[in-house]
């Protein structure tokens, strides 16, 4: 070890030391040799610390100094949505009727938790502009399976087998093309025209009678809103294919725009992002999935209903895909996700969005003088630079990423998307103030004056973090991915 | 309007849009079509104030019979155990929970070391080389299982025990279903896998032998067979575990198994109607690179201090897209912190001890019934869990337990209909001696 090295919790384990006051043995006790067949009694013993709990909280406390976290500073992660994560939300979620119920009780003893999940629905479906909603899937990715899934459904039930191909744009979310794949689709790609928009010739040529479904964000990964979303959905729509939406932007379009509206029929959401449940270090998330009616009838089984006053779990559903997660999805998320468009209202998600493009346009309009903007036209509730004009100079978009961390922020999203070089992608969300984007700004425009007048500050980068920059190269050449012990 | 969640001010609102160069918000909006714009606000409840949300949300979660207040015998793949107090207290420091997935190492050592000791601990229980950093949760992470296997083999058929987790089953069906992978449910003898079935149906078209060890009633599996079934026509071991469980019981790992997955809910992870829980993943060294999801590795940084980096990437569907054999992105980090405090509060002591307790409570509470005249089906050697038998339907015994403070066990004829009246109980050792004898003589009244 280093003498700066962080300890592993094995590292200040002590033998014969506790940290757990388990319940008392009430019952008669008989050798645990008797109780199991001969081989099934585990001999070696799992090696797990041994320490008190005084040790433990230490520990931990040592580790979350090393971590950075929105409460910790500005957090401009583009299309992550790193919004500030209510603290109501965190007291509701633990209250023990919701955090201390199983999912498999009888429905008479779970009325509340089905009233939310039921009212949360409804919520979502007007929100989205949808028909239903399913709170099954776990996360983003696992929504855009589910969605993806279910449209294969809905074209196999109509005798349309030979929709195989997803078309999704180039500046799309890799989970995208991925959830394609594990759908059982093959991906095509369709550019982006010089405006960063979908060129529409490009998707006439590509879509046709094998197409499936064309996957959109909108606004893009770019932050620019698709303006010929109603073209393309007729072209789309009149090839035969659907038409889904990645809810990974929606905070640009809250009570602006409906995907519904738009004429996309599928959508999925990120309740960890929009609607603040916390990232928690990457994940649990929770990915509801919202359909026009005519997709209805696949969604995963159960569905939350209401039959007269009374809430019950629906699993007559004949055509459904099936499960995608075990009981009803990420329950807990879904409740602070209840919680937080509760204590909005229709006035307050609409401030959100206002809010959330309002300081994205006063970012981009103050750095476009410093650092390349390639899309030249407001942007919704985010944007991207490139950092071509310093890598003439030497220092690379990564660079100035690492610098940021001097100044304890959390760099923006870098290399993504991957049609615009050197891509540095903001998102300031609108739970920040005037004065912290002011501050970053600052902290930007004295980076860009670095690399012109002293770019090794800026190569050199971090200064001031517990560590340097990890050789990445030889953690993946030489995996070491668990402890033991020398 | 005025939020304590909005911070810009009207003046702030002004001097922006001065910046920008527009009048008002509304400009910025201009690229939306009008046929598409939506009008006016959302038709949704108005918002409300913090106290009153939280008294509507209170007196809403008040409608749920919790198991902080009444006596559960319910397990089925969710238990109610002991949480170290701790585990809360850590996973609510908010540089945790606020933090997004440890893109930069440098201001994210925390969680990535947090990570590597989740990794390292998830080993050591299964008896495996190689844990990734969590999964949504066991029945999806068995559904992945199955598609890395008929990767590996180039196999398209998987065989899966009838002693899964029903929902399990269904989720790496619906999964199946999008990879063109067929399954073939194996069906059970007493209680656990047919193993002259299984023998039949195995053959080299099979790329995984799917199986629950401890079951889906609770009991032992016969790990010694079921490994040399499967790997004499070289098809994969997948072996999903409850991971208290193996405080007691030998690893899968030590029995020959390729891939272990499970849900690690028993450490620290409250039931909370079905998730947020923790999947994990556990490979062989020979796997590692086709494992899905996040791996945290050790290496140095320029001063040669220790440091902990998200690595093996070029797996991942950020880098592969279409090419990616999973597309996972978001996990289950936070309750994967949770269960790491859970399982270093317990220890290489308690996590044994408290494994033993299960047994033991479990085991007393099926002589229990005995005495009281019940039949317990399929006896033999299990973890917690039993099945007893009723006669009557399950679902209106336990709504009459419900009146008297306990949640009753699992309906079995829900998903196999031989097993019509049939309860799968599960005791932990949070159960009292009490509770039990309570439980076993209320059953008996609702029997007689």
């Amino acid at each position: 070890m280093h003498k700066e090295d962080m300890p592993l919790i094995f590292e200040i384990s002590s033998p014969g030391r506790i940290g757990y006051s388990l319940p008392e043995m009430d019952v008669p006790e008989i050798d645990i040799a008797e109780l199991l067949p001969k081989g099934y009694l585990r001999e070696e013993e799992a090696e797990l610390p041994e320490v008190s709990e005084l040790d433990i909280m230490r520990h931990y406390t040592a580790l979350s100094k090393r971590n950075h976290g929105v409460d910790s500073g500005f957090y401009p992660l583009g299309s992550c949505t790193m919004k500030y994560n209510p603290k109501i939300n965190e007291n509701v979620a633990r209250y023990n009727g919701f955090a201390h119920i199983h999912p498999l009780q009888d429905e008479s003893s779970v009325q509340g938790a089905l009233e939310l999940m039921y009212d949360l629905q409804q919520h979502l479906i007007e929100i989205t502009g949808m028909d239903e909603v399913t709170l099954q899937p776990a996360a983003g990715a696992h929504g855009e399976w589910t969605g993806l899934m279910m449209i294969r459904a809905f074209h196999e039930a109509n005798g349309d087998t030979g929709r195989t191909k997803v078309i999704v744009p180039d500046s799309a979310h890799g989970t995208n093309p991925a959830s394609a794949t594990v759908a059982g689709f093959d991906t095509i790609t369709v550019k982006s025209n010089e405006q960063g928009l979908v060129d529409l010739d490009d998707l006439k040529r590509v879509v046709g009678p094998d197409t499936a479904a064309l996957m959109l964000t909108n606004p893009n990964t770019l932050g620019l809103f698709e303006e010929n979303i109603v073209e393309m959905a007729e072209i789309v729509h009149g090839a035969g294919g659907k038409l889904y939406y990645d809810g990974a932007n929606l905070n640009a379009v809250l009570s602006k725009a409906r995907p519904g509206d738009m004429g996309f029929d599928v959508v999925h959401l990120n309740l960890h992002k929009t609607f603040t449940g916390p990232h928690g270090g990457g994940g649990p998330g929770s990915g509801p999935v919202g359909v026009k009616s005519d997709l209805v009838p696949f969604l995963p089984k159960p569905i939350v209903t209401k039959r007269g006053e009374s809430y019950l779990f629906d699993y007559d559903r004949p055509q459904s895909i099936g499960r995608v997660k075990p009981f009803y999805g990420n329950f807990g998320i879904n409740v602070r996700a209840y919680t937080y468009i509760r204590s909005m209202g229709p006035d307050g998600l609409k401030a959100v969005t206002e809010n959330a493009v309002l300081n994205a346009n006063y970012m981009m309009r103050r750095l476009a003088e410093y650092y390349d903007l390639p899309f030249d036209k407001h942007c919704k509730h985010e944007f991207v630079l490139s950092g071509k004009r310093q890598k003439k100079l030497g220092v690379r978009t990564l660079d100035i990423a690492k610098r940021l961390l001097d100044f304890g922020y959390h760099p923006p999203t870098i290399y993504f998307p991957l049609n615009v070089e050197e891509c540095i992608m903001v998102e300031p969300t609108e739970t920040e103030s005037k004065e912290t984007l002011d501050e970053f700004i600052d902290a930007m425009i004295q980076i860009a004056k670095e690399a012109e007048e002293n770019p090794e500050i800026v190569q050199e980068a971090p200064h001031t973090t517990v560590i340097g920059r990890v050789d990445e190269a030889t953690a993946a050449r030489k995996p070491i991915l668990r402890y033991q012990k020398v | 309007m005025k939020h304590r969640y909005l911070p810009l001010t009207e003046n702030d609102k002004q001097s922006m849009l001065k910046t920008i160069g527009v009048e008002s918000i509304d400009e910025l909006f201009s690229d939306i079509p009008e046929n598409v714009r939506f009008s006016g606000e959302y038709n949704i409840k108005p918002a409300k104030s913090e106290p009153a949300l939280m008294k509507e949300l209170s007196r809403m979660a008040g409608k749920n019979a919790d198991l902080k207040t009444y006596s559960s015998f319910l397990g089925a793949g969710v238990y109610d155990h002991y949480i170290p107090v701790i585990v809360d207290h850590v996973i609510s420091r908010s540089e945790f929970y606020t933090a997004y997935t440890p893109y930069q190492p440098e201001i994210s050592q925390g969680e990535l070391q947090a990570i590597f000791e989740f990794q390292t601990m998830i080993c050591e229980l299964t008896g495996m080389e190689v844990a990734n950093s969590s999964m949504y949760d066991g029945p999806t992470a068995l559904a992945e299982a199955a598609m890395l296997s008929a990767g590996q083999t180039k196999r398209k058929k998987v065989l899966i025990s009838a002693t899964v987790h029903p929902e399990a089953k269904e989720v790496v069906k619906t999964y199946a279903k999008g990879q063109y992978i067929e399954v073939v449910e194996v069906p059970y003898k007493d209680g656990v896998t047919d193993l002259e079935a299984l023998a039949d149906l195995t053959d080299s078209s099979v790329a995984a032998v799917i199986v629950q060890y401890p079951n889906f009633f609770g009991r032992i599996e016969p790990m010694v067979e079921l490994e040399k079934i499967a790997h004499d026509q070289k098809s994969l071991f997948v072996v999903s575990s409850n991971p208290l469980a193996l405080g007691a019981l030998t690893p899968p790992g030590r029995f020959g198994a390729d891939i272990v997955v499970g849900d690690a809910q028993p450490f620290g992870i409250p039931a909370a109607f079905g998730g947020p829980h923790c999947g994990y993943f556990a490979v062989t060294s020979k796997l590692m690179r086709k494992t899905p999801g996040r791996l945290v590795g050790q290496s140095k940084d320029d001063e040669g201090r220790r440091g902990f980096v998200l690595t093996l990437q070029a797996r991942e569907q950020h880098i592969r897209r279409d090419k990616a054999t999973s597309n996972i992105c978001s996990n289950q980090a936070l309750n994967a912190l949770a269960a790491s405090v859970a399982m270093t509060a317990l220890g290489k002591n308690g996590v044994k001890e408290m494994a033993v307790a299960n047994i033991q409570k479990a085991h007393y509470a099926k002589k229990a019934f005995k005495a009281h005249g019940f039949e317990i089906v399929f006896e033999g050697s299990s973890f917690n869990e039993f099945i007893v038998k009723m006669n009557r339907p399950v679902k209106a015994i336990n709504e009459e337990l419900l009146s008297k403070g306990i949640i009753g066990g699992y309906d079995l004829g829900r998903d196999y209909p031989e097993l019509d009246h049939h309860m799968l109980i599960a005791v932990t050792e949070q159960r009292t001696k009490e509770e039990i004898d309570t439980f076993v003589q209320e059953l008996g009244d609702c029997h007689a």
